[in-house]
């Protein structure tokens, strides 16, 4: 099958995602300025470990083959390798992600001894400086320390995430040597306009100069670099870069947020894009199949302003998230369209009118202030 | 290796194979890949291949006509490259 009619595929919905984000806690040690779920808080509506082993069971039944765990920090959930092991004895595998601050040696060796386990750390800069800037004081080391055990426990090829910002655009082949270093996968991620990433995205996303930069290192280096559906609104540029090149939402992606609520994608938490909750009858299978929302994204959808645009089948519009929430309709160009189309209509769209975030665990501001170093 | 009729083949073990309405999904646990199956024939053939000797009595008994054996024998061979099929092991 062609690439395309693959995508055309997709489009129409799976019978079960491929892309299922799960965030176990809002819990979180750390507080990043760009944290998509602004998680900090539990919450105290979190789902019990039974709760979270029927969804399991859920997920088989689906044939769910791999899911993502998230938060907040998953690792701070005390059922958290409890519910590791039981997804993977379901057949479920796991990637998840950390910042790394629980990963101390015991911690890897007992990672190391799974099977169907995927570990992403999050780092967004090569150096502690660039990194705590936005990640908060000490989580450089933190990330460092936790690679350095993996490595000693012989996890194997672990991921190095990195959320590609104005500041690190730069640092991307010396991602690249570190992961080379640890015997890593590389996997770089757009920034997107979501939870308190809302709040830091005009200060912090590339520019467009260096939108063109990610696309030229992509062509070269994207075959080894993991994107996920990150960076498929840079193909306007020209050729098509490898990832997924379609908006996944509803169709192929979601997610499951620590209470129980599914979204279209882990970037969207706002009650425009929930589906419904696995604690409604039917659980999460009914939502996924079933939902007026889900349905919907599933239709065709209208390239609106973009109609017009040569680059449209390449780039599709880029991402709903980052419209939705910089306050840009859902049908017209992304806020970072590489043609400038949405420069216009984004500079007369005062800051803070825009969609707020649906949900916000951030810790209380004084706490903030006070881990954040000067001037991040 | 180059499938031919007379291959004795089987799902690879550590695959996965979900129905979808264009034909199913395939996920390989070892190496993460997913992997489309674009026809519902295919799958079909790709879910018997165990409960027959080799690949032409599998064809046959899963009603695919002679003139499409080449384009069998060629959707196998790529699926024997992406590991989603292999030799199967003869046990007992
Ligand atoms: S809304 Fe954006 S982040 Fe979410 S699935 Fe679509 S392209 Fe990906
Ligand atoms: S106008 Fe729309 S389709 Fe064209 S490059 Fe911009 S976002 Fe993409």
């Amino acid at each position: 099958m062609s690439a395309k009619s693959l995508v055309e595929e997709m489009k129409r919905g799976l019978d079960a995602p491929i892309c299922l984000t799960w965030e176990l806690t809002y819990a979180c040690n750390l507080q990043c300025v760009h944290c998509l779920s602004s998680s900090g808080q539990r919450d105290e509506r979190e789902l019990s470990t039974d709760e979270a082993k029927k969804i399991l069971d859920d997920l088989r039944d689906l044939q769910v083959f791999y899911i993502n765990i998230g938060g907040g920090e998953p690792m701070v959930r005390r059922d958290f390798f409890e519910l590791l092991e039981y997804s993977v004895g379901n057949g479920i595998g796991v990637k998840f992600s950390t910042n790394g601050a629980f990963i101390d040696e015991e911690k890897a060796q007992r990672l190391a001894a799974m099977d169907y386990l995927d570990i992403q750390i999050s780092l967004d800069g090569v150096d502690a400086a660039t990194n705590d800037a936005v990640r908060g004081e000490g989580s450089h080391a933190m990330a460092i320390r936790a690679m350095d055990n993996l490595k000693a426990a012989n996890f194997g090829q672990f991921k190095i995430s990195v959320v590609v910002t104005r500041h690190n655009v730069s640092q991307l082949d010396e991602f690249k040597a570190l992961a080379d270093f640890y015997g890593a996968q590389l996997r770089i991620t757009r920034l997107r306009p979501a939870g308190r990433g809302a709040d830091t995205w005009h200060e912090l996303h590339p520019t467009n100069a260096q939108q063109r930069e990610i696309y030229d290192w992509l062509l070269k280096h994207g075959e080894n670099v993991l994107t996920g559906d990150s960076f498929f609104h840079l193909n306007a540029f020209g050729e098509a870069l490898p990832g997924l090149n379609m908006c996944g939402a509803g169709r192929v992606v979601c997610l499951i947020d620590p209470i129980g609520d599914v979204y279209a994608c882990p970037f969207v938490i706002h009650d425009e894009f929930k589906a419904g909750n696995v604690r409604d009858e039917g659980g999460f299978a009914k939502v996924w199949k079933q939902s007026d929302l889900f349905l919907s994204l599933r239709e065709p959808q209208s390239a609106g302003a973009c109609a017009s645009c040569g680059a449209f089948d390449a780039c599709q519009g880029g991402c709903m998230a980052a419209k939705f929430f910089t306050g840009l309709p859902l049908d017209g160009p992304d806020p970072e369209c590489v043609a400038g189309d949405a420069d216009e209509a984004l500079s007369v769209i005062a800051r803070g009118s825009s969609p707020k975030p649906g949900m916000d665990h951030s810790k209380p501001i004084t706490l903030t202030r006070k881990r954040l170093p000067v001037g991040a | 290796m180059t499938i031919a009729l007379a291959s004795v083949l089987e799902i690879h073990p550590q695959v996965a194979v979900r129905p979808e309405a264009f034909g199913a999904l395939a996920y390989h646990y070892g190496n993460r890949r997913l992997i489309f199956l674009k026809h519902p024939d295919v799958v079909t053939v790709v879910q018997a291949l165990h409960d027959h000797p080799d690949v032409q009595s599998t064809l046959s008994a899963c009603g695919v006509t002679q003139d499409r054996w080449p384009s069998f024998i060629a959707a196998l061979t790529s699926l024997e490259t992406s590991e989603v099929v292999r030799e199967r092991e003869i046990t007992g």
